[in-house]
């Protein structure tokens, strides 16, 4: 017998179909950013099934800072090509070899902020109307103030002021040309959702979050991985701790935690007993100020 | 299972909606450390003799700043019962839109009452907006009672106040909890103070509260939201209409007509990539595929021969304005959204505007502007399949939209077709 009720992850897994859906139907040239991070991980799987048994209607992106961690682009190839996708790579050592951007110098040196320049640049070269991002609104507060359909100028600045109103599940997409929208299908999503979705769906992540043996040293109370793309400092001490990663970003500004948590069932346990928030664990990048989201949201960035 | 219950609040900086808010995140583990590090830092460099947990909310610099809430924040805990998403809005009648935005899709409104005060302009105007936008179930907090003695005289009176002004209102599911937000009392324990009161706490209510049977599970509404043609080898003829349920349920067998052509058919198949479904029903995202080969695309409305939806394009509804850069006044033309339909809408006439304080009605009104609700009548360029939205808030509902700066201006909750005198 039919309940007529669904489970919390299900009305949310219905709640970003229907948003990508929207988004297919009413945009020229949409595209899905895609990290090979758990939330663009989960947003794929939400779009293949949007449009199952059809083709993805739209290419991915991915901005490679050219610093990321080598398990993760194998892991995004393999991905993308099981989903049939188109990938464009928007890189920022490329925007760097062009003088677009300068990098950041000294040992703190990151290219966090650098991804900025090259998204864009990529957003109008294909002329990309709408971008899907797979940011949540519970990782930031900056984000929590986010719309799903986020508006941006042909600077692709965010104006947290003024913002379109969202009501019921009716999304305005209407922009100028120049102009485009990033959507966020997954924005009620928690981190304890997506890994209980990630163990619901079997859906398959990168290696490194999971507890694995790796060269850490301490930097600002997070766990920084030796590489190439990193300095160590004198009086920073390097040692062979069992970690795991909660986001995959830049190597030079995302941080390990030490965890034995080796299956997702570990890992969901960890989740729902931590009391240090995903991005306060783990990202240098929004340690800047109180409102180091806000500023680079506002320039354009995710 | 866990279900999902989305729930509204609305106030200014003294009632304690903020304190209330990050009393149930942080009760039910859903503050984090460096979270409320954070908050206790600024909090100390802003010259709070307190932690001020409204800092949680405040998300944008401009507010943190002025210390209000300017806009909507969505926040999230969850319990083993229940996953709770929080739309926290401002209460002054300034943000009259971003309240009306945060109740459009709660299943539950949070209305803060100051136990000193007792029922005040701003509850009533909160109030109305719940019922306005029809959230199915209304808790009322009286807080601060710790600074009224935790007298139940206080309590009841106050309770009685609000339930003779609520009569005016159509009120589905109305409670009272007693609280201190502040020391945490019937927020996520029963209070030791007030062992008169014999209720639920406020989580506790909050997890228990019946929303299954708030839906629409009587008219099968399905607007077409996009159509799948694989053209593989495949699925050479494979034909799917993808969307999500807007009412009623939905089987395989079901006779079905298609708005606005009247071409009927019977549901073949009911697909999710995770396979058939025997039985579909809001908000569920499907795929359906039909008996015949008839030409359906998005806009399009699958819905029963004898259950159908109101089918035209003059149209009575109640609407909030959300703009100061422009008014709305008879003949002015904008986009709408309804459903998954877009079409042009034209300002027939002005009926009244409300005055969301004392629901008075001005029927000399010429004009609404920002945060301004009245009564309009469309005339839209192309005939919209609707109901009532007081039956179905998912097909009464419609947005418009500002056909120069593409803003979206207006949100319409219907009455019903425009009677023609």
């Amino acid at each position: 017998m039919t309940t007529y009720q669904l489970s919390h992850l299900r009305a949310l897994e219905s709640e970003s179909i229907h948003i990508i859906r929207e988004v297919a139907a009413e945009f020229e040239r949409p595209v899905m950013l895609f990290s090979g991070g758990k939330d663009s991980l989960v947003m794929l799987r939400l779009a293949e099934k949007a449009f199952w048994p059809g083709p993805l209607p739209f290419p991915v992106m991915h901005v490679d800072t050219g610093h990321n961690f080598q398990e993760v682009i194998d892991f995004r190839d393999r991905r993308v090509a099981e989903a049939g996708a188109k990938l464009v790579i928007a890189s920022v050592q490329d925007a760097i070899d062009k003088g677009l951007v300068t990098e950041e110098t000294g040992p703190r040196a990151s290219r966090n902020r650098l991804q900025t320049v090259p998204l864009l640049n990529a957003i109008e070269e294909h002329g990309f109307d709408a971008a899907f991002g797979g940011a949540r609104r519970d990782e930031e507060k900056a984000r929590a103030k986010e719309r799903v359909y986020s508006f941006r100028d042909e600077f692709g600045q965010w104006d947290p002021k003024n913002q379109r109103p969202e009501l019921w599940s009716l999304y305005n997409g209407r922009h100028r040309k120049g102009e485009h929208i990033r959507v966020f299908p997954i924005s009620n999503w928690t981190e304890l959702d997506i890994w209980q979705y990630v163990s619901d769906e079997g859906i398959e992540l990168p290696s490194i979050y999971y507890a694995h043996e790796r060269e850490v040293f301490e930097r600002d109370g997070m766990l920084l991985a030796v590489s190439e793309f990193i300095t160590v400092q004198e009086h920073e001490e390097v040692q062979t701790l069992t970690v795991r990663y909660r986001t995959v970003g830049d190597a030079s500004c995302t941080g390990a935690v030490e965890s034995s948590a080796a299956t997702v069932e570990d890992v969901i346990a960890e989740v729902a007993g931590t009391r240090i928030t995903e991005r306060g664990a783990t990202r240098a990048d929004d340690r800047t100020s109180e409102a180091a989201m806000e500023d680079r949201k506002r320039e354009g960035y995710f | 299972m866990a279900e999902l219950l989305r729930f509204a609040t609305a106030g200014s900086v003294d009632d304690g909606k903020s304190t209330l808010i990050g009393r149930l995140l942080y009760d039910s583990k859903s503050i984090f450390e460096d979270q409320l590090e954070a908050v206790e830092a600024t909090s100390e460099r802003m010259g709070s003799e307190y932690v001020n947990l409204a800092l949680l909310t405040d998300g944008l610099r401009a507010e943190r700043e002025q210390g209000i809430t300017i806009d909507v924040a969505y926040r999230y805990f969850a319990t083993p019962n229940r996953k709770f998403i929080i739309a926290d809005t401002p209460g002054h009648i300034q943000y009259t839109r971003n309240m009306v935005t945060g109740a459009s899709t709660a299943d539950l409104a949070l209305i803060l009452v100051d136990a000193r005060n007792g029922i005040v302009e701003q509850s009533r105007r909160h109030t109305f907006l719940a019922t306005l936008l029809r959230i199915p179930h209304i808790v009322v907090c009286i807080n601060k009672m710790d600074l009224v003695e935790w007298s139940e005289e206080r309590f009841e009176d106050i309770k009685a106040e609000f339930r003779e002004f609520a009569t005016k209102l159509e009120i589905g599911d109305l409670s009272f909890v007693p609280v201190s937000a502040l020391l945490g009392d019937n927020v996520v324990d029963r209070s030791d103070n007030m062992k008169w009161y014999d209720g639920s706490s406020l989580l506790h209510h909050l997890e228990e509260v019946h929303i299954a049977s708030d839906r629409n599970l009587i008219d099968p509404r399905f607007p077409v939201q996009y159509v799948i043609r694989p053209f593989s080898n495949e699925f050479h003829d494979y034909r799917g209409y993808a969307g999500t349920v807007a009412g009623g349920t939905m089987k395989p067998g079901d006779e079905i007509i298609v708005l606005p052509s009247g071409f009927t058919s019977t549901i073949k198949s009911i697909e999710t990539s995770d396979g058939r479904v025997d039985e579909a029903f809001s908000p569920m995202s499907v795929t359906v595929t039909l008996n015949d080969e008839i030409d359906i695309s998005r806009g399009d409305m699958i819905c029963r021969p004898n259950n159908q939806p109101t089918i035209g394009q003059d149209i009575d509804a109640m609407v909030c304005w959300m703009t100061e850069q422009s008014k709305l006044v008879p003949r002015t033309k904008l986009a709408i959204k309804h459903t998954t339909r877009s079409a042009r809408a034209m300002v027939k006439d002005i009926h009244y505007r409300l005055d969301v304080n004392t629901l008075h009605r001005d029927e000399h009104a010429d004009h609404l502007q920002l945060n301004e609700i009245g009564r309009v009548s469309l005339r839209t360029t192309l005939p919209l399949f609707f109901d009532e939205y007081r039956r179905n808030r998912e097909t009464g509902s419609f947005i418009l939209i500002d056909e120069g700066t593409n803003a979206t201006v207006g949100a319409g909750m219907i009455i019903g077709p425009t009677q023609l005198t």
